[in-house]
C-alpha cells in the first residue's frame, strides 16, 4: 500500500511537466491547427530563465578586506552580491535564495513576448502550408534555440536550487498513518504539482469563464464563423499562441530545480509530450491533462523493482506502449475530439 | 539502357561517373595548401557520403512519395548495423553475408513496425514511427544489453567464432572486414604532383551499391507502383473511393524503404565494425528527414544532394576554428578582424548544429522543394533572362 501511494506521489511531479507541456501542444494545436516541434524549446528557455534570473541576482563586486589575508599573504577579496549590498545582507540573501520563484515573474513577459514572435514571424505563414512543413520549420527552429542557449550557457547542466524552505522532504506516510519515513517525498516537487495544478486550473477558467475565452472556444470549433461574424481571430489566437508559451516557459522554470536545466532538456520532454498528447487527444486540453497524469503515474509505476523484475526494461517503453495500444484501439485518442486530424 | 528512358539514363550516368570519380572530384585543392581543409576526399567522409545517400533515397521512397513522415527511420539503419557485427561476430569477415543479413533483418522489423504504424496517417503515423524508435533506442540500452552490448556498443572481439573465418588474423589481431580477400579499409593512394587522391576499396564497394539502389529508386519511380503511391500523397481518399485499398502499397514502400535503410546500417558497420545504440535515437531519424528535405523530397537526386551536403558541411564547419577564422579575415584591418571573427564563430566549429538549423528552416521557408527546386529556379531564371535580352542575337549564335 505503501509503495502504491509512494509511486503515485512520484508520478505527479513528471506527470505535472508533462500535462502542463501538453496543454500549450494542444492550445496551440486546437486554436491555430499548427504542429509545434519548438514547443520544447520553450519549455527549456524557461528553465534557463530561472538560471538567468539567478545569475543577474548574484552578480558580485569584489571589495578588499584588509583584515584578512589568504594563504599567500594577500588581503583577502570578498565578492558580496550587489542585491545584498542594496538590501542588507539578510534580506538579499533571501532574495537571491528564492531567486527560481521570482523567476516566475520574469518569465511571465519574456515567454509571451518570444510566443508573439514567434506567431507572427514564422508561424503564421505555415498556416497554409502542410501540416509536414509546420512540424519541420519548428524543428529546425528547436534546433537552433537549442543551440543558441547551448553556446550562450554551455553544454552541461546548471545547478539550480530551490529555496531552503522547500530543500528537504516532507514525511506524506505520517499523515495517512504509515510509519515515518516510509513514504517520504520532497517539497518542492508538493510545490510543483501544486503550481501546475494552479496554471491548469487557471487556463480552464480563462477559457471557460471570460468572454475572450468563450470566443476562443468558438474559434477553435469554427473559426470561419467566428471570423464572419466581424471578431477579429487571428489576433486572439496568437494571443493564445503566447499563452501556450508562458505555460510551457512557466513549467520549465519551476522544474528547474528538481532537474538541472541543459540545452536538450527541451528535446528530451518534447518526444514524450507529443506522445501524451495523441494519447490524450490531439485537440482535447482535459485529454492533454489527463494523459499527462496517467503517463506520469504509469512511468514511475513501471520503475518499481518487482514490476522491472516481472518484465525487464518496462520503464523505458511504457510510454510508448501505452500510446501504440491507446493509438490503434482508440484511434482519436482517450478524449479526442471527431474531425481534428483526421485526414 | 536498362529500361530507362533517356533524361534518366543520363542521369544515372552522371551520378555514376560523379561517384566514380569523386576521389578527384572531392580533391581540388592539393595536400598541404591553406584550401585544403576544405577537401573530402578521404575514405571515411567519402563513405559517409554514398551511404546515407543510400539512407536517404529509401527515405525518400516513403516520404518523397506516399507523404507518410516517418521520424523513425534511424531505428532500421541501427537494426542493420546491430545484425552486420553479429554476423561478423559468428560467421566471416565477408561484407556479404552481413550486408544480406542487415537487409533482411531490416526488412522484417519494418514489416512489423509499418504494419502497425500505417493503420493511421499524418501526425499519428509520425509519432507512431517515432515511439517505435525510441522504443528500440531504449530497449538497446537497457535489456537488449546481451544482443547489443548496451551503452559500449557492440564490437568485435578475439574470442568470437567466426566460423567461417578465423577468430585471429594471423598477426593476432582482430580481422578486419573483406570482400572475397579485398579488405575494406585497403587505400591505394596516387600521387599527382601536389595532388593526393586516395581510392578506397570500402568506398567502391559503397559506391557501386549506392549506383543499384539508385537505379532501383529510378525504377520504382517511374513504375505503375510508383505512381499508385504517388495516387496515396495526392488524395488516398479518392483512391480508396475508386476500390483500391492503399495500404498494401504504403506497406511495401515502408519495408522497402527500410531495407534500403538497413543496407546502410549494414554498410556502415562493414566499414567500420561496430554497432551503438545512438545510431537508432530519434535525431538520427531527424538527419534522414533534414538531408531529404534539404535535397528535394520526391525528387530523385534530391536525397543523394541533401545527404552529401549536409556530411560534407558538417564535416568542414566542425573544422573551422578560431585560428582558421583570423587567417581568412586577417586581410581587413585589426578591429574589423575580431569582429568578423566575433559574428561568424558562434556558427562554426561546436555551432555547427546552429547553422544547420537556421539552413534548414531558410530551405522549409523558402524553398520547400530543396535544393532541386533551387537549382531550377536558377536554371528557369537564366533561360528567362536569354530568352528576354537573347532573341535580337539568337540569329548570330547558333542554337546550343
Amino acid at each position: 500500500m505503501d509503495a502504491i501511494i509512494l509511486q503515485i506521489l512520484n508520478g505527479l511531479d513528471k506527470g505535472s511537466a508533462y500535462a502542463l507541456i501538453a496543454l500549450g501542444l494542444t492550445l496551440i494545436f486546437g486554436t491555430l491547427g499548427v504542429v509545434n516541434f519548438a514547443h520544447g524549446a520553450l519549455f527549456m528557455i524557461g528553465a534557463f530563465c530561472a538560471v538567468t534570473v539567478q545569475r543577474i541576482l548574484s552578480i558580485s563586486f569584489e571589495t578588499v578586506d584588509p583584515t584578512k589575508t589568504d594563504f599567500l599573504g594577500n588581503p583577502s577579496k570578498i565578492s558580496t552580491p550587489y542585491v545584498e549590498h542594496w538590501f542588507g545582507p539578510e534580506f538579499g540573501a533571501t532574495i537571491i535564495d528564492w531567486s527560481v520563484p521570482i523567476a516566475i515573474l520574469f518569465a511571465i513577459p519574456i515567454m509571451i513576448l518570444i510566443g508573439f514572435v514567434m506567431e507572427r514571424g514564422l508561424i503564421k505563414h505555415f498556416y497554409k502550408r502542410p501540416h509536414a512543413d509546420q512540424i519541420l520549420v519548428t524543428f529546425g527552429l528547436a534546433i537552433v534555440l537549442q543551440e543558441v542557449i547551448k553556446y550562450y550557457y554551455g553544454a552541461n547542466p546548471i545547478q539550480t536550487g530551490a529555496p531552503m524552505v522547500f530543500r528537504g522532504s516532507f514525511d506524506f506516510g505520517t499523515l495517512l498513518g504509515f510509519d515515518p519515513n516510509v513514504i517520504i517525498y520532497p517539497y518542492w516537487r508538493l510545490v510543483y504539482f501544486g503550481f501546475a495544478a494552479l496554471i491548469i486550473g487557471a487556463v480552464f477558467a480563462f477559457l471557460q469563464f471570460t468572454t475572450f475565452g468563450m470566443v476562443v472556444r468558438a474559434g477553435m470549433a469554427d473559426r470561419e464563423t467566428v471570423g464572419l461574424l466581424g471578431i477579429n481571430i487571428d489576433k486572439r489566437f496568437t494571443i493564445m499562441f503566447g499563452l501556450a508559451a508562458a505555460v510551457a516557459g512557466l513549467a520549465g522554470v519551476m522544474y528547474a530545480p528538481i532537474n538541472a536545466p541543459n540545452y536538450h532538456m527541451g528535446m528530451d520532454f518534447l518526444v514524450l509530450s507529443f506522445v501524451v498528447v495523441v494519447v490524450g487527444g490531439m485537440g482535447s486540453l482535459p485529454g492533454a491533462v489527463l494523459a499527462g497524469f496517467l503517463l506520469g503515474i504509469l512511468e514511475s509505476f513501471a520503475s518499481m523493482t518487482q514490476v522491472i523484475d516481472l518484465i525487464p526494461g518496462i520503464n523505458q517503453i511504457i510510454i510508448y506502449v501505452v500510446a501504440i495500444v491507446v493509438l490503434l484501439t482508440r484511434p482519436r485518442g482517450l478524449m479526442g475530439r471527431k474531425g481534428v486530424m483526421e485526414e | 539502357m536498362f529500361g530507362l528512358d533517356k533524361k534518366d539514363t543520363t542521369l544515372l550516368l552522371i551520378v555514376a561517373v560523379l561517384t566514380m570519380f569523386a576521389p578527384f572530384i572531392l580533391n581540388p585543392f592539393p595536400a598541404g595548401s591553406g584550401m585544403a581543409q576544405f577537401n573530402a576526399g578521404y575514405p571515411d567522409l567519402m563513405q559517409r557520403f554514398v551511404i546515407f545517400g543510400i539512407f536517404a533515397i529509401g527515405f525518400n521512397i516513403l516520404f518523397g512519395l506516399t507523404g507518410y513522415l516517418s521520424f523513425g527511420h534511424a531505428a532500421f539503419l541501427g537494426v542493420g548495423s546491430y545484425s552486420a557485427v553479429w554476423m561478423f561476430k559468428l560467421l566471416s569477415m565477408n561484407v556479404i553475408p552481413a550486408i544480406i543479413l542487415s537487409v533482411i533483418v531490416a526488412g522484417v522489423f519494418a514489416l512489423i513496425i509499418g504494419f502497425v504504424s500505417l493503420r493511421r496517417s499524418g501526425i499519428y503515423f509520425s509519432i507512431l514511427t517515432l515511439a517505435f524508435a525510441q522504443m528500440s533506442f531504449a530497449l538497446a540500452y537497457s535489456v537488449l544489453t546481451p544482443i547489443t552490448n548496451g551503452e559500449t556498443g557492440l564490437q568485435l572481439s578475439l574470442s568470437d567464432p567466426r566460423i567461417l573465418g578465423t577468430s585471429v588474423s594471423a598477426d593476432g589481431g582482430i580481422p578486419v572486414t573483406s570482400l572475397f580477400g579485398i579488405e575494406m579499409r585497403s587505400t591505394a593512394e596516387m600521387q599527382l604532383g601536389p595532388w593526393l587522391f586516395q581510392f578506397n576499396a570500402g568506398y567502391y564497394l559503397c559506391a557501386v551499391l549506392m549506383l543499384v539502389a539508385f537505379y532501383l529508386a529510378i525504377r520504382i519511380f517511374r513504375s505503375p507502383f510508383g505512381l499508385m503511391l504517388r495516387a496515396v500523397k495526392s488524395n488516398q481518399q479518392r483512391m480508396n473511393y475508386t476500390g483500391l485499398n492503399a495500404r498494401p502499397y504504403t506497406l511495401a514502400a515502408f519495408v522497402i524503404s527500410g531495407m534500403y535503410a538497413g543496407l546502410a546500417g549494414g554498410l556502415l558497420a562493414s566499414m567500420d565494425p561496430l554497432a551503438g545504440a545512438e545510431r537508432m535515437q530519434w535525431t538520427a531519424s531527424g538527419e534522414v528527414v533534414l538531408m531529404t528535405i534539404l535535397g528535394g523530397a520526391g525528387t530523385l537526386i534530391g536525397p543523394v544532394l541533401g545527404a552529401g551536403f549536409i556530411k560534407y558541411f558538417e564535416n568542414i564547419f566542425s573544422k573551422i576554428n578560431d585560428n582558421v577564422l583570423h587567417s581568412w579575415f586577417a586581410f581587413m584591418p585589426d578591429g574589423l578582424e575580431d569582429l568578423m571573427v566575433t559574428i561568424v564563430h558562434p556558427f562554426v566549429g561546436k555551432g555547427w548544429s546552429l547553422t544547420l538549423g537556421l539552413m534548414f528552416m531558410a530551405v522549409v521557408i523558402f524553398l520547400p522543394g530543396g535544393l532541386v527546386e533551387g537549382g531550377q529556379k536558377i536554371g528557369k531564371m537564366f533561360r528567362r533572362k536569354k530568352a528576354v535580352d537573347g532573341t535580337p542575337s539568337a540569329a548570330k549564335t547558333p542554337a546550343e
